[in-house]
């Protein structure tokens, strides 16, 4: 038993999860699949005063279609079940493809879609995705709601726009445009560890064939999944020629990332590999939209 | 369940068909709760911070790392240890196998595998060895080097296929 002692709630309803957030604010940290938060309260490097359990709430567990073709998750939806979902990978392929790299089944059969969101890991796949689709967070209080675009809510490491007495209930994925391609490419030491650089790429062309828009966000990368908007820029209006792919991937891995340095990689190797992956998924994104017509 | 402001939770989980009532602090993980609580010691607690496996346990079925949940949160939930897969007279053919394999060697990762296998297994009768070494990409084994698990992992989906 190595958690300090807290006080623990475990609430049945979002509402009455919301008036406990509402009464502790900072004193009080959520639960939900528990798979970052507990080794943080085992090595005592986390101890809450108050547990706010939101393992008991049913209603926040949901994959829904929303009415724009695109995907509603409920945040308890845990990972195992957005991998499973045949609506997840009709409506979210790119999703459905990155959920098996996501840890390992154990932590997949616990860990949610809105704890991994609300946790704001760099490193995290999913983080970087809900940007990559131009995804909506919905964050609830007791008092009322507030919509945020994903690319506005990562604010710095582990760090959100989410007051303490907020709680993320949903995410909204809009569908990707028709003539449009996805990848997910990464590389960590060992397959399902945390990634040493990853790199989301979700591109569209027009009926030209040109590139109509683009979005590439990089994982581990810097202290929030990191936009790559002057790679993007090269791109956008242009043939995906492999010379326009490479530039692009050049500029990603030069001027797009800040990528530190610790025992796993050099920031130098981390930049080496933000430029060879972004260069293959962006390969795959335009091919595959080429193909999707 | 019903909130609690106590620092004492009255605990009933369901632990390889036994139904346990036991107040608890809800500190305690789950791992140590059956350790120290149920004394079954065959759910080994390794790193404890979820990277090594050794203490997957099915929670309704599911594996989970029990180092990553609280006690608590297995209210009314059914928990299976590996000590409910088999017993010494009469193993499960998943323990047949490992051992006729050598499918261990010092047997600390063991009991996780085990449990993560059961359900895979039964999930997949007829698994590739790539897609055995993806089952099992969650347990950490020091010994073997996993050539060895792989191979009773494929014995104990033939056995269970009979």
């Amino acid at each position: 038993m190595k958690p300090a002692p807290f006080e623990y709630h475990a609430p049945t309803t979002t509402e009455e999860a919301l008036s406990l957030l509402a009464e502790h604010g900072y004193d009080a940290k959520i639960l939900a699949g528990g798979q970052s938060l507990i080794p943080m309260m085992n090595f005592r490097l986390v101890q809450p005063a108050i547990l706010v359990d939101l393992n008991n709430i049913p209603d926040l567990a949901y994959i829904n279609p929303g009415d724009d073709g695109g995907l509603r998750l409920g945040s308890m939806t845990r990972h195992h079940q957005v991998e499973t979902s045949p609506l997840v990978a009709e409506r979210a392929p790119l999703i459905h493809e990155t959920m098996p790299k996501i840890a390992y089944p154990q932590v997949r059969s616990r860990g949610t879609f809105g704890g991994s969101i609300s946790h704001a890991d760099p490193s995290a796949e999913l983080v970087a995705l809900s940007v990559a689709l131009d995804g909506n967070f919905r964050l609830r209080n007791r008092d009322g709601e507030r919509w945020t675009p994903a690319r506005e809510f990562f604010v710095g490491l582990f760090t959100t726009v989410l007051e303490p007495n907020e709680l993320l209930v949903e995410a909204s994925l809009p569908p990707m445009p028709p003539h449009s391609g996805w990848s997910l490419k990464e590389v960590a030491r060992r397959p399902h560890d945390f990634a040493l650089i990853g790199v989301a790429a979700v591109v569209t062309l027009d009926e030209k064939g040109l590139c109509q828009q683009a979005r590439m966000v990089l994982i581990s990368a810097g202290d929030v999944p990191m936009v790559a908007h002057k790679a993007v820029e090269l791109l956008k209006g242009q043939a995906p020629t492999a010379e326009a792919i490479k530039a692009a991937a050049e500029v990603a891995a030069t001027e797009d990332i800040d990528p530190s340095s610790d025992i796993h990689a050099t920031a130098e190797f981390r930049r080496h590999l933000a430029n060879v992956l972004s260069r293959r998924a962006l390969e795959q994104a335009f091919q595959r939209a080429a193909e999707n017509k | 369940m019903e909130t609690t402001l106590q620092n004492v939770f009255d605990l009933a989980v369901t632990v390889n068909g036994t139904r346990y009532e036991q107040a608890v602090e809800p500190r305690i993980l789950l791992s140590d709760f059956l350790r120290h609580d149920l004394g079954l010691t065959g759910t080994h607690v390794g790193c404890e911070h979820g990277v090594c496996g050794a203490c997957t346990v099915l929670l309704d079925g599911e594996p989970v790392r029990s180092c990553l949940m609280f006690a608590v949160q297995a209210h009314g939930r059914e928990v299976t240890t590996v000590e409910g897969l088999g017993t010494i007279d009469h193993l499960h053919p998943i323990q047949e196998a490992f051992q006729e394999a050598h499918g261990l060697q010092c047997g600390f990762c063991t009991p996780g595998i085990l449990t993560t296998v059961k359900v895979f297994l039964e999930q997949n009768p007829n698994p590739s060895e790539e897609e055995i070494r993806e089952a099992l990409s969650g347990n950490l084994c020091r010994c073997t080097g996993y050539q060895h698990i792989v191979d009773a992992v494929q014995l104990a989906a033939e056995k269970m296929r009979k």
